[in-house]
């Protein structure tokens, strides 16, 4: 019928600094890459619309879509901005082509966080002017408080988030686009500041640079365009509310809800059995269990013995990032969902190098917006049509 | 026609327009942003007898975070506009957002994967204190551009000069424009500079950077609008007069707008080749009965009616001499009164033009009402560094 594949991906970085390119060379350098790797297409004439997700403030700038177009090959074609996660450029994709208006969609997602000098007061300045900004503090002590509402109710303990450092660092060094791989133990993790009680420095994601180019096609344009597309087999999106003091602290409603609407359109109704991995937004360790329970892959309350028993390391039966996660390959910003769909391109294209996992099929990939935000994405991706 | 012809031309699904809401446009309005967007997006539900419940999807738009000083703007504004646990996103094109949320509201549901959306517009300028322009100043580039200390009004006079250089242009002929729309907005409730001038009051109105003078330009403002959007078989229930949306288009220019020939903006024109392919439309000025193109500035609705092949290159200015885009003309022009009239809160104005024609078509314009009875409309935003174009046309 009128199935959605992406047919080419390209990505740079991701690195704590990149100080030899603007983020326009970044962009450029990505887009490149996706480009060839559809088969060469060329954005000037074979692509219809192009979508670039990013926010302002992050960028330094207002309107950022007026820079944007250039790198992309996209002067006076049709380019505009969600101002989202690259995931939710997915999602704006998935709608265009399925309108049968359009073949060929360009997403781009990108993070020059090192050029950012004050990149904490931005995230505070994301706050609610009026009822929560003006408590001033280090804005992720909200993910302090969540950490601690979340392994409250649900007995996880800070040894099993722990483990998802260790886990994701250890996942990142097979990873040539993760910045931050390494070696390191538990105690390590448990021994490492604790910043906003109790959340660790070891379990907060460091941001790094990079970009994420990616294009997606209609089913007849995909069969030109690749041997091996990747079809999305699903897309879901939810906002569940701006305001802190009403959102779920303990289960990521966000994700649940996007989750079925992903599922729905996936047919998916046991998604520990069909899915075969999932990349997972692990802005703060917690965050990885938070959403697993919330993706339904295991119980409420599960996800930390999961980890802890192995079963989604890499070899385990469930892996959980294998790219390393965001722990393990830096945060991108509004480039994490994008490093999440990545990671699962690649494993399923089978070209996931050292850390393949063997005969993978479905791929799950989900992205949430940081603090203060309850908005998530989720997408179930497999390379069987 | 049948159906699946039907299907090939317009989407997967064909979309309509079932209600719409504005709130008042004003310098400062007391309400915040959430407050306005919801005001807006009520009313448009009203309008309906449709209920948030019933909304399976929400598209916000609002232009520059630096208005109001809060990052991620979109997430911010989410339940004011009714996004409580529902899928939402934010679309951001500058000044041309106002249209393109309409057009990102009907992806939504021309794709099939929703029935229904509501899209809410907002903008909330008098936040920025002293005064919005402020806020204008960084959308140059950091290097290039922003140590000039340049301000918006500056490049659009570059634009209006190169633009009455070309065509040999007058500014009385412009000046036009601004009397025409300020009047139209006289008959507008929610209207925040609706007068009645002279061409001389234009003319001698205080010269900002030569040759834009005061009353060339539209105010600050603050706002919302809203659309709900719904599929055929929704609307068909909800409604007996249901405006389609038949075609969608948006074009972006290079950011080098230092190197592109301002006399004539191509963008606008390859946007609106977009939407006419869509929508069947061979012969703009024929099949388009009533338009409501983008004028933050007087001169821009001469520029745009042009670069929406609505007339020809330099003859704008004639056809508005002549008469012809009053309301009782051939071609009526921004009946609401447009920006300058009816006010410039950036995303809502855009989207208040879309307000605009869904109440020509429906026979709902009140005073405004124009008298030919129209079946086909256009609206049209413009935005970026002179660089961005959406358009939306629309059918009853």
């Amino acid at each position: 019928m009128s199935e959605v594949a992406i047919v080419g991906v390209g990505c740079v970085g991701f690195r704590p600094i990149t100080p030899e390119l603007s983020y326009k060379e970044l962009m450029f350098e990505a887009a490149v890459k996706a480009y060839e790797d559809a088969e060469g297409i060329n954005p000037r004439k074979d692509v219809d619309v192009f979508v670039t997700c990013a926010e302002d403030y992050l960028e330094g700038f207002s309107i950022f879509d007026e820079f944007v177009p250039d790198q992309l090959g996209a002067a006076l074609r049709h380019l505009f901005t969600v101002s989202g996660d690259g995931m939710l450029g997915l999602a704006t994709a998935y709608m265009l082509i399925k309108t049968r208006q359009f073949d060929t969609v360009v997403v781009e997602a990108h993070s020059k966080a090192s050029d950012i000098l004050t990149y904490m007061d931005i995230v505070a300045f994301g706050l609610d002017p009026i009822f929560n900004r003006p408590l001033g503090g280090h804005p992720y002590y909200v993910a302090g408080m969540e950490m601690q509402r979340y392994m409250h109710d649900t007995g996880t303990t800070v040894e099993q988030c722990a483990q998802v450092v260790v886990k994701n660092k250890k996942n990142a060094i097979e990873n040539p686009y993760a910045a931050y791989g390494s070696n390191i133990t538990l105690d390590q993790v448990l021994c490492s500041d604790i910043c906003f009680h109790p959340l660790k420095k070891l379990e907060i994601s460091t941001p790094a640079d990079g970009c994420v180019v990616m294009v997606l096609a209609s089913e007849n344009a995909a069969e030109k365009l690749t041997n091996n597309p990747i079809w999305v087999k699903g897309v879901g999106w939810c906002t569940e509310t701006p305001n802190l003091e009403t959102h779920d602290w303990t289960r990521a409603e966000y994700t649940r809800l996007a989750a079925e609407m992903a599922y729905k359109t996936a047919k998916i109704s046991n998604p520990w059995k069909e899915i075969d991995f999932a990349e997972v937004h692990d802005l703060f360790a917690y965050k990885e269990l938070q959403h697993i329970e919330a993706l339904k892959l295991c119980e409420y309350g599960e996800a930390g013995k999961l980890t802890e028993e192995g079963i989604t390391s890499l070899d385990g039966e469930f892996p959980v990032n294998p790219s390393g996660g965001l722990l393990g390959m830096g945060y991108g910003l509004e480039a994490s969902g994008m490093q999440k769909l990545l990671e699962a391109v690649l494993q399923l294209r089978g070209e996931a190098g050292s850390r393949q996992i063997l005969d993978a099929e479905v791929g799950l990939a989900q992205a949430w917006r940081g603090i203060p935000t309850a908005t998530g994405v989720v997408a179930v991706l497999s390379n069987v049509k | 026609m049948s159906s699946e012809v039907k299907n090939e031309m317009f989407g997967k699904k064909r979309v309509a327009i079932v209600g719409a809401g504005l709130t008042l446009f004003r310098r400062n309005l007391k309400e915040t942003g959430k407050e306005l967007s919801y005001e807006a997006a009520k009313m448009a539900l009203d309008a309906t007898g449709l209920e948030l419940r019933d909304m399976q999807s929400v598209v916000m738009g609002s232009a520059p975070d630096a208005f109001d000083g809060v990052h991620m703007k979109g997430e911010y504004l989410a339940d004011g506009a009714g996004a409580y646990n529902k899928p939402y996103s934010r679309v951001f094109v500058g000044g041309g957002t106002g249209v393109f949320t309409p057009l990102a509201g009907w992806w939504h549901v021309a794709s099939g994967q929703f029935d229904t959306c509501l899209v809410v517009s907002e903008e909330k300028m008098s936040s920025c204190y002293p005064h919005p322009q402020f806020a204008f100043t960084t959308i140059f580039d950091p290097i290039l551009e922003r140590p000039i200390g340049m301000n918006l009004v500056w490049i659009f006079a570059l634009e209006m000069h190169r633009y009455m250089h070309k065509h040999n242009i007058k500014k009385e002929q412009i000046a036009l424009v601004s009397v025409k729309n300020k009047r139209n907005a006289l008959d507008h409730p929610c209207a925040q500079l609706g007068a009645n001038i002279t061409v001389e009051d234009v003319l001698n109105s205080e010269i900002m950077c030569w040759p834009v003078q005061r009353l060339d330009v539209s105010p600050t403002s603050d706002g919302a609008a809203a659309v709900v959007l719904a599929s055929e078989d929704v609307a068909k229930e909800v409604t007996d007069n249901p405006v389609w949306i038949d075609g969608v288009g948006w074009c972006i220019d290079s950011t080098h707008w230092t190197n592109r020939d301002l006399y004539y903006p191509d963008y606008v024109e390859c946007a609106a080749r977009m939407a006419y392919k869509m929508a069947g439309i061979k012969n703009p000025p024929k099949e388009i009965d009533v338009a409501e193109p983008y004028d933050p500035f007087d001169y821009k609705e001469l520029h745009h009616m042009e670069g929406l092949l609505l007339c020809k290159k330099g003859e704008a200015p004639k056809l508005t001499a002549e008469g012809v885009t009053q309301r009782d003309g051939d071609l009526p022009i921004n009946p609401s009164g447009g920006l300058l009239g009816v006010g410039n809160p950036i995303a809502a104005a855009g989207t208040m033009k879309v307000c605009e024609i869904f109440w020509q078509l429906r026979g709902e314009a009140g005073k405004r009402q124009i008298p030919a009875d129209p079946r086909t409309g256009l609206a049209q935003a413009w935005g970026d560094l002179m660089q961005y174009g959406s358009v939306i046309v629309l059918r009853r």
